[in-house]
């Protein structure tokens, strides 16, 4: 049996936002169950209470002090964007055609 | 005087600067040179910018002229991987998503690296994102080996890698999130390091798995290597997850590199079946070269390493996923689609589509699935589980050693083409340098031979514990030196693009 089938792969491309083609759909499952089938090995030897770590080193609660610092102006900040109007980012529509 | 200059260690090269022997701008031209001699074939580069470079030269000169105290590297050129950002030329992370763009500041490694007054010749290539271990996943090329160009140069640092081999840059920075700096090192015949996690900052770094990117030196030697990891090391309020504590002495481990009475673990299950045998030859080699010069030698189980790569290839790409969502098509970067009829949303879709790689497109889905309702506990829980059986692992081991080797890679450098079609091949490029990113530890990679049934580089990996990394340079200057005595001359004057 399959780890993962090629309608759940067309359903994470949504979640990423990879308008990905046909055959993309098709060699992305294949390579992906493969990797699946691979890396469930976790699962025999995490068992138990064993607790999880996120990171390497047990960091919490880092703060900095709070000053003020120089940050970017709008120009350098908007240096790099797509599409620029009125010293903001111009984007594409984000409400549906009614709205 | 062309090729002397290049011959220099990045030590010697500082010194005769900082003593008026040389120009910061006579040294920096002769890798200009060096560049356009070479990279046609090399291809180390994504760019490279002779006058912005010269400029910085002719400012370091002056500032030495002018009496400024400066550090040891002070006016010796650097490559810097494309993954730190950099004000004054453009920064790709090795993607089309970014093609073009000027970061609006620099990365702390960057900046650090320019007050300390090391002159940048350039970025260098890599796998898309950080995602490889041969530079082909590289939306602009992959780079060539220099010891064979047929073959990788390792990766994703596989262009810092490179240059520094052929000889086009003394030093150079990388990240390393599961092997990247220390594996392309490896093949490349040269020295590179992890630091400790958090002991380099990732501010400016290109995110590709946060709780894993690290930051740290390619060079030729030992000593290079650890006064390149001195210069931009250190706390840094700007990333939260930086180490507040001193950086650990590795120049002076580099100096001194004795290992009489040293305790040395082999790891058991990163040694036999699976790797290339002139790799396991050199590795036991070198193992014994280490016990007469006064280590202790002892055979250390990991047992928990076996899932090693197994947990990586759920946590990297389950933080890449997550990560990479900033490239949305809206405030920088590539958009694609945008005429007005669609959606952000859709516009955002086919500009990644269009953006990523295939590679970068396999891992962001593969980390959604891992962390998507349903599959969370039995695949990103159970990874990090696994990585703390890790953390345990070397603790325990580095309660009777004080620090752990193995071969660095599996095998010597394969050759271009040979693993692209098949990821999970790819991935075992990284099978002995996973574990030291999961516990967040220090290690190191030296050259300790040519395999002989190709005559291609051998790494020796060297694990040390947290914020420990001084032991890893220790151990390497013996390494080096011990071997420089047995063959007569540095492995690296036997590369076909040795000067």
């Amino acid at each position: 049996m399959s780890a993962i089938t090629r309608d759940e792969v067309a359903h994470l491309a949504r979640l990423s936002r990879l308008a990905l083609h046909d055959d993309e759909l098709d060699q992305l499952a294949a390579q992906l169950d493969v990797i699946i089938s691979a890396v469930a090995k976790v699962q025999e030897v995490a068992q138990g209470d064993i607790p999880p770590s996120s990171h390497a080193l047990p960091l919490t609660n880092v703060y900095r002090p709070d000053e003020t610092h120089q940050g970017l102006d709008p120009d350098q900040a908007l240096a790099g964007a797509p599409a620029v109007e009125d010293q903001r980012f111009r984007v594409p529509r984000i409400l549906g055609e009614e709205a | 005087m062309g090729t002397e200059l290049l011959r220099m260690t990045a030590a010697e090269l500082g010194a005769a600067i900082r003593a008026g022997e040389v120009t910061s701008v006579a040294a920096t031209e002769t890798y200009l040179d060096r560049i356009g001699e070479v990279d046609g074939d090399v291809r180390a580069f994504l760019h490279a910018d002779r006058e912005a470079a010269l400029e910085q030269a002719r400012a370091v000169d002056s500032r030495i002229a002018a009496g400024e105290e400066l550090g040891p590297l002070a006016g010796v050129p650097i490559a810097h991987k494309d993954v730190f950002t950099t004000t004054d030329m453009p920064t790709t992370a090795g993607s089309r998503i970014l093609e073009g763009w000027n970061p609006p500041y620099d990365a702390t490694v960057t900046s650090r690296l320019r007050e300390a007054g090391l002159v940048i010749l350039g970025k260098t290539n890599m796998d898309e994102f950080a995602m490889g271990s041969s530079t082909e996943n590289s939306a602009y090329g992959a780079s060539h080996n220099p010891w064979d160009l047929s073959r990788v140069p390792g990766g994703s640092s596989g262009g810092s890698s490179a240059a520094v081999a052929a000889y086009e840059a003394p030093l150079a920075t990388g990240t390393d999130t599961g092997g990247s700096i220390r594996q392309p090192a490896a093949v490349c015949g040269l020295v590179g390091a992890k630091p400790t996690y958090g002991g380099s900052s990732r501010y400016g770094v290109i995110a590709f798995a946060s709780s894993l990117d690290t930051p740290g030196p390619f060079a030729r030697n030992v000593l290079d290597a650890a006064l390149l990891h001195e210069a931009f090391s250190g706390h840094d309020p700007r990333d939260s997850t930086s180490v507040d504590a001193p950086v650990p002495p590795v120049v002076e481990a580099a100096r001194h590199g004795d290992v009489e009475g040293l305790r040395v673990g082999v790891v058991k299950e990163l040694d036999g079946e699976g790797y290339q045998p002139g790799v396991l030859r050199r590795f036991h080699e070198t193992v014994e070269l280490l016990e007469g010069l006064g280590a202790k030698v002892v055979e250390v189980s990991c047992p928990s390493f076996d899932t090693a790569l197994a947990a990586y290839y759920l946590i990297a790409p389950s933080e890449c996923s997550s990560n990479l969502a900033r490239f949305d098509a809206m405030r920088y970067g590539l958009r694609v689609g945008d005429d007005g009829t669609r959606s952000a949303e859709e516009v955002m879709s086919m500009t990644r589509a269009e953006g990523f790689g295939p590679e970068v497109k396999r891992r962001i889905m593969l980390g959604t699935y891992a962390l998507s309702s349903g599959y969370y506990d039995a695949y990103y829980g159970s990874a990090q589980q696994v990585r703390t059986l890790i953390k345990r692992d070397f603790d325990a081991a580095f309660g009777h050693v004080d620090v752990l080797v193995s071969p660095t890679t599996p095998t010597t450098a394969f050759s271009i083409g040979e693993r692209a079609a098949d990821p999970m091949a790819m991935y075992l490029a990284d099978l002995c340098t996973i574990p030291t990113n999961l516990a967040g530890n220090s290690a190191l990679s030296v050259p300790c031979g040519l395999a002989p049934e190709d005559g291609l580089p051998v790494g020796l990996q060297v694990m040390a514990p947290v914020l420990a990394d001084d032991r890893t340079y220790r151990v390497g200057a013996a390494v080096e030196a011990a071997l420089a005595s047995k063959r007569g001359s540095a492995l690296l004057s036997e590369s076909a693009y040795a000067v």
